[in-house]
Parts: C-alpha cells; structure tokens; sequence
C-alpha cells in the first residue's frame, strides 16, 4: 500500500512538473534567450531606448489607474453583493464577471463605438475638447475594463463564506459603515484583497488586444509596452521585440514572487 | 431616502472627476505646445515602412529648419494599413496618411475626412515611391520555382497573408490574377481555377504580412513566401542571405502606396501648409534616395537607374488598367462572397 | 421579513449600490449598449446574415471546439495540479505555485510569439511533435495548445482553495471502511470538488472562446479549417464593415454571457449545498 501511494505521488508530481515546464516555463525561457541573442550591449540598447522607456512608463500609469479604481470598486461592489439581500443579484454578479469572457477586441471595438468618432459621444466630447480614445483616457478605460472583475472576484467568495455576524454586532453597537468596514470586514480579507489586487496589476499591464484597438499606437504618445513589442516585431526587429517582452516578463516575475510573499505570510498568520 | 441621496450624490462626485481629469490633461497639453513653438505633425503609416519615415522624419526636419526657421517634431504610427486607415476614421488625428492601398484612403474620404480627388493632389497618383511583389525562396531554390505557375504544382507550399486582414496580401493576389489573366488570354473561369489552386496550396494565410514572413523564414513553413519586395529584401538583410534568395517572376504588379494630406485634420490644427510641405519633399531627390535606400522603387528614373542593382526590371501591370481601380477590385475580390471568398466555400 | 430585517442592520447599501452601479454603467454597460445599437444598423436581415454566414459559422465552431479541448485538458491537469500542490510536499513547490499565474501576467501577445517559437516545426517541441506526425502549429491542435496556457490557472486557482478545505478525515474513513484509491477518489473527492471544477472549466471555456492575441500567431488562419471567430471581427474591421463585425461580436457577447451566468448559478447552488 505504501508503496503503491508512493508511486503514484511520483506520477502525479511528474506530470505536474512536466505540465508546468513545457506550457509555462518554456514559453518565458524562450522570451529571455531570445533577447539575449545579439548580446547585452543590443538588449541594453533596447531597453534604455527612449520609446521603450515612454511605453513602459504609460504601461504603468494605465496599471496603476486601473488597479486603483478597481480596487475601490471591487470593495463597494463586494459590499453590496454580500451584505445585503436584493433581487437580480445572479445578474448583477454576472455582468461584473462579464469582461473576463468578452474577447479583448470586443472590449476595444465597444470604445471605440461609444468615444471614437463614429461614437454617438462624439459631438459632445468635441464640444468640449476631451480626448478619450487614441489618448491616455482611451487606454486606461480599455485596460479598466479587462481587469474589471479581478478584485470583486477574489474576495466576494470570501465575504460570503465568512457571513456578517460581526458586521450586524457592530452596526448594533452603533458603528457607522466605514468604522464596521476598516475595523471589521477588512482584517479579515486582506489578504485575499492583496491577492486580487496583485492579479489585476498583472493583468492590466499585460493587457494587449483591448488597448491596441483604442491606441493608435503613436510611439512616444499612445504606445504601451505589450504594442510596442507587437510593432517592434513587425518591423523586423524580433530580438528588440523580445527585449522589451523581458520587461514585462521581469515585471510578472516580481508580481508572482509578491503574490507567493503574501500568500506565505497570510498562511502564517492563519496558522 | 438618505440612501438615495447618497446615490445621487456620488453620481454628481463620479462624473465631475471623471471629466475632471480629462480637461486637466488637454490644459497642460496646449500649454506644453505654446511653449516650445515646435510644430508636431502626426504621420499615420502602415507597418514596414518605420525605417523609411525615421531617416526621413530627420531630414525633413533639417530642410524645414533650414527653410522656414521653425522646428518640427513629426510623430509616428505604424500598424496594419486597414486597422490605421480604420483608426483615422475612428478619430485618431493624423495630419498625414501613408498607407499600403489607395483603397484605404479611399474609406478614410467617404467618411469625409479627406478630400475625395486626393489622388490627383500629389504628382503620379499620390505615389511617390512604389514597390512589387517578389516570390521568397530557400537558398538554391530547391523546388525550382520560377515564375507563378510553378507555384500550382502539387509539391509546392505557399505561405502568404491573408487578403481579408492584410493590405499586402491583396497585392499578393492581384499579382497573381493579373499574370493567369494574360497566360489563359482573359478566360476567366481559366484564371479562376489557377488561383483556387494557389490558395489550395497555401499552408498559413497569416493575418499580417510581418507574421507570414515569420511563418516562413524562422518557423520554416512553406516553400515560397510572396513578399513585398522591400520585405523580402528585409529578411534578406537579417542575416537571411545565406538562407534565402529572392525569384523575380516574369510579371507582377505595380503596387503604389499612396500618401495624402487629412484635410478636415489640418484645418483643425492648422498644419496644411506644413504637412503639404512634408509629402511634397518626399519627391525631392533626397526623398527619392531615402526611398531607394529602404528598398522602395523611387519615381525618379535617375535615382532608380543609380539603385538598378537592387530593382530588377519586371513587366509591372498596374491596378488601374487591370482590374478598374481598387474600389472596383475590392468589390469583386475581397469584399464579403467577393472571389476570395468564394474560393472556400467547399464544393460538395 | 425576518431575512429582510436582518440585512438592513448593516449601513452602506444606498453608496455602495451607487457606485457598483455608475461604475458598471460608465465603463460596461454604455459601452455594450452602444454596440449592441450599432449591430442592427443594417436590420434584422443583415445581422443575420453577417453573424451566421458559413464562414463565421466555420469560425464558430473552431473556437468552440478548440477551447473546448483545451479546458477538458485543462480540466485534467488542473486537478492533477492542485492536488499535487495541495497534498504533496516538494522542493520549489511554491516557485511552481507561483508560475501557474504566469499567463495572467504574460501579455497574450508576448505569449502568442513564444508558443509560436517553441511549437514550430523547428522549435523545442515541434521537432518532436512534428516527427512523431502531430501538426503542432497551423492546425487546431496549435490553438488548442495557445488556449490550454490562456486557461490553466482559472482552473487550478478554483479547484486549489476547495481542496485545501477538503477535510482529509473523509478519506481516512473511507480507508478505514476497506475503500480503494479510485473509488475514494470518485466517491469522496470529485463530488465535492466537482462545482469548482465545472466552474474553472467554464471560466477556461469562456477565455478561450474570446482569446486573440496568443492565438493569431499560431493559428494558420486558414479560412474554415483554423480560423477563429474573433479574427472574422478583425476582418470585417479590415473591410471597414462595422456592422458585420458587432453581428459577430453580439454572437459572442451572448455566448460568454450565458456560460458566465451558468457558472453564477452554479456557483449559488453550490454555496447553498455547502452550507
């Protein structure tokens, strides 16, 4: 018997490590060789280039808008969804999930129908000298809506499996709603919190099909770094290409060596 | 009814910031411009012509200094020709348009944003460089592949774009259309058969013309890559010499990029003059030679005669007096059901 | 009215409905609406035609088929997977935790690219694939593959935390009763698993239906063969065709909108079973 169990545990851990290698390893040692290629005076080059360094910095100013919003959002929306009882519940948890399956080209194409000159908006922005889509707006409000349900996500599951018995105790006691929210509600999920932020950063700043519609791609202007690699490989330039894809994948790196920092430390402090 | 309230009153909070950080980003904006007094001009291009708009944003930009006094900083957008002609409808404020097909512009003018005789505007149809299609091939040529009828032969696989994505791969068709054309003597239902058989042998009809050339030089699919000319001279150049070389067939097209100013644009930023100015020089010699210089056939015989090494002579038909214009080869092609389409339908 | 009375003992129903509902309306369900308005531009009749001509239909079913592969193996190994990062435990364990969320942060682009790479008939793996017959890229087997990375950690992530809840006692007692490993492993451990996996199968499913950016490049594209539905809104895009390309956009929005609302639903029964 045990024997038996111990053969199997080799099969399983066997078949999860050679999962884990060949989907998931290989594709991200294939980016870092390949941006290697021509040797680090051409990757130094690439990635001190003053493009590359516009791109990465409108990257993070839509992440960190995305995230932000997000976040606010995902605890008002968590709130709601599980404090209280109402009707249509099931839909509105549904449409908060929906851009995660909606195609990241139709999340550029509805913008674009909305803000962009065809939009019925239109007329009215113009009126008033707002730019939204081929301009930073655009790209943020792209990105806001891929990583919309992220947050939300992660931490209704929690919410509700945790009920709100201490939240009605306080509200009893005569705390008024952010008092029960800092105090009560938020140590117990902030870990989950931080997980679900982490996840929407990673996202957003990865995020390419969606922002390439809304873009326009003007370098220096409107490009992030996910398009910046798409035009960089366009134009014959694959190892430029995966020179700037290593710094996104850097940037991934660090958000999943955070992501396991938090987990670590929030297991320890359930233990 | 405090509820409500609340509601009502984080609505009103939600929009002000929301406009609010709006205006504030285009306020800082034209203050930054009225400072520096330098003219920003928007150049919107398809994608491989990078190279050839940076050399010559930098010399244009010499001759305008040394012309007027005043700078100017030209901004670039490359991608797709379709998806950047679709851009400029959709609102992007491109001063200029450098795209791969008249048919491009031609969309962005019925939108009313260009002026509808754009191509008469600038000397030979708005054209001022032109290119071709070529055939790629393995170094040594090991499937003997010499002109488009080889590219029928059962053991022949072809790699080239798709022509309903890629503006290139439109040219790619046409091409071949144009050669079955004067092989069969105009007999249609000849030519048709010779292009459903082209495209039976294609193994990967990529949605741009920059992933088929992958496709084939560093994924080692396929044959044949139909090819700009100035991409095929490209992958030539990346350390593709001793892979590959290039078979020039005994016709092709003459594909003219066109260029044009957006008119309703300028006359918003009132930059017409300058961005007139911009396409002008392009067919000053030092235009031409940058042209020539990124493997694009200058219109100046001169220049061209300098570079013969480069530009094989082919017999190049153009699409005006082969097909009617590109409104009318769009409809009959590649538009939905068109003869593209139709080739995949399956016959059962 | 007992349920009622409870739940309005906690404040902040008025402000966080508000912003839950401005927030969905500026950046959801405006912009959704818009389109929707925009694909019946050319009448019932166009859409029609648009939306389901052979081609998208075509289209259709090869992103169905593929996702829907792609999430069974997903499915597979994502159970494979948590429960070896569950149960086991192993050097570099949390190092392999940490890169199953990697397709979250690679963005689809870079990922479309690499897979390319490694799965062409040259790379790493085709060599191999492509001598032992397999058409590892050009092919539905190539998009399958792009998908299966896309998908793997919605799997995973949901099964993981239903796992780890999962109380081994079960188990045990099953054991003790003279049960077998597979018969534990069907009659204890997937029926409590099973909601989370239908749900990280559906969520795989939706993603893939959707997905372009790691697709395209290994595709092929070939019309009818490996042509995926969101390509053909590209290529109505590219005729300048707006209207043909929301038809199949709306398709698609009704698709993903159905699974998602299967997974809600699922989701509360599960909850309610739970309990």
């Amino acid at each position: 018997m045990n024997k038996k169990s111990h053969f199997v545990k080799c099969l399983l851990l066997f078949v999860s490590l050679a999962f884990v290698f060949v989907m998931l390893v290989l594709p991200l040692a294939v980016v870092l060789i390949k941006c290697l290629e021509e040797g680090w005076v051409t990757y130094r080059s690439t990635i001190t280039d003053y493009y590359t360094q516009k791109a990465l910095g409108l990257t993070l100013t839509a992440t960190i808008i995305a995230t932000v919003l997000n976040t606010i959002f995902g605890l008002f929306a968590a709130w709601a969804i599980t404090k209280f009882n109402f009707r249509f519940k099931n839909a509105l948890t549904t449409i908060i999930d929906l851009p995660f399956a909606i195609s990241p080209i139709i999340a550029g194409l509805i913008f674009i129908m909305t803000f962009g000159r065809i939009g019925f908006l239109h007329p009215f922005l113009q009126a008033h000298h707002i730019k939204i889509v081929f301009a930073t707006p655009g790209i943020v409000l792209a990105t806001l809506f891929v990583t919309f349900p992220f947050v939300a996500r992660e931490i209704i599951p929690l919410m509700n499996s945790q009920g709100n018995e201490e939240e009605e105790a306080a509200a009893m006691m005569g705390a008024n709603g952010f008092t029960i929210f800092f105090k009560v509600t938020l140590p117990k999920i902030k870990w989950a919190l931080i997980y679900g932020i982490i996840l929407c950063a990673a996202r957003a700043m990865g995020e390419f099909g969606a922002v390439s519609v809304v873009s326009g791609s003007i370098r220096g202007k409107t490009n992030t770094l996910p398009l910046h690699v798409e035009i960089l490989y366009n134009e014959f330039k694959a190892t430029e290409a995966f020179g700037v894809a290593s710094i996104l994948v850097i940037m991934a790196i660090v958000i999943l060596i955070l992501r396991n920092i938090i987990e670590y430390r929030s297991r320890r402090e359930s233990e | 009814m405090k509820k409500f309230v609340g509601t009502i009153l984080l609505l009103a909070l939600g929009v002000t910031t929301f406009t609010g950080c709006n205006t504030t980003e285009v306020g800082s904006k034209t203050a930054g411009e009225s400072k520096t007094e330098t003219v920003e001009l928007l150049n919107v291009s398809y994608d491989p012509t990078r190279e050839l708009y940076t050399q010559y944003n930098e010399t244009f930009a010499k001759y305008y200094q040394e012309k007027t006094g005043r700078s100017v900083k030209v901004e670039q957008s490359h991608g797709g020709s379709g998806k950047q002609g679709r851009s400029v409808i959709e609102g992007i404020e491109a001063d200029i348009v450098t795209l791969a097909l008249a048919y491009d512009i031609d969309e962005i003018s019925k939108a009313g944003l260009i002026d509808e005789n754009w191509q008469s505007e600038f000397k030979e149809n708005s054209a001022p460089y032109t290119s071709t299609i070529v055939f790629l091939v393995r170094k040594g040529n090991p499937k003997n592949i010499k002109d488009w009828g080889d590219l029928v032969r059962s053991d022949v696989e072809i790699v080239t774009p798709n022509p309903k994505t890629s503006g290139g791969a439109r040219w790619n068709y046409l091409a071949a259309w144009a050669w079955a054309l004067k092989q069969y003597d105009n007999d249609e239902v000849q030519v048709r058969e010779y292009i459903t058989k082209l495209y039976k042998n294609v193994v990967a009809l990529d949605s741009g013309a920059r992933g088929a050339t992958t496709s084939f030089a560093e994924n080692g699919i396929g044959d044949v890559l139909l090819a700009w000319e100035n991409e095929a001279y490209l992958s030539l150049g990346e350390d593709g010499g001793d892979q590959f070389e290039i078979v020039t067939p005994s016709i092709s097209i003459l594909a003219e990029p066109p260029v044009a100013i957006v008119d309703a644009n300028v006359e918003v930023r009132g930059t017409a003059e300058i961005a007139k100015d911009y396409l002008e020089y392009l067919y000053s010699d030092e235009g031409q030679e940058i042209a020539a210089r990124n493997y694009y056939r200058p219109r100046n015989e001169e220049i061209l005669e300098k570079y013969k090494d480069t530009f094989a002579d082919i017999k190049l038909v153009t699409i005006d007096e082969v097909f009617g214009g590109w409104t009318n080869a769009q409809a009959t092609h590649f538009a939905d059901d068109g003869v593209f389409d139709q080739i995949y339908v399956p016959t059962n | 009215m007992a349920r009622w009375k409870k739940t309005k003992v906690i404040p902040g129903f008025g402000l966080s409905m508000g912003v839950v509902l401005l927030y969905l309306s500026l950046i959801v369900i405006i912009p959704l609406a818009t389109v929707f308005v925009k694909s019946f531009d050319s009448g019932l009749s166009g859409f029609m035609k648009a939306a389901f001509s052979q081609r998208v239909v075509a289209g259709y079913k090869v992103s169905l088929l593929c996702s829907f592969i792609a999430a069974s193996v997903n499915s597979i190994f994502g159970i494979i997977i948590s429960w070896v990062l569950v149960r086991y435990d192993f050097p570099c364990k949390r190092i392999i935790d940490g890169f199953i969320d990697l397709p979250f942060a690679l963005p689809t682009a870079v990922a479309g690219i690499s897979l390319t790479t490694l799965f062409a008939k040259n790379g790493w793996i085709g060599q191999f694939l492509y001598s032992i017959g397999i058409q590892s890229i050009h092919s539905k087997f190539g998009i399958s593959m792009a998908l299966v990375f896309i998908g793997i950690p919605f799997v995973v992530r949901t099964i993981q935390p239903v796992l780890e809840d999962l109380d081994i006692q079960y188990e045990e007692a099953a054991i003790m009763l003279g049960a077998d490993r597979i018969q534990i492993f069907f009659r204890v451990i997937v029926p409590e698993i099973f909601p989370a996996l239908l749900t990280g199968f559906a969520l795989a499913f939706a993603r893939g239906l959707g997905e372009y950016g790691s697709v395209i490049f290994i595709a092929g594209n070939q019309p009818m063969k490996t042509e995926i539905a969101p390509l053909l809104i590209m290529s109505k895009l590219g005729e300048y065709d707006y209207s043909g390309a929301t038809a199949i956009a709306i398709v698609m929005l009704f698709a993903s909108f159905m699974i998602l609302l299967l997974i809600n639903i699922l989701q509360a029964l599960f909850s309610k079973f739970s309990k």
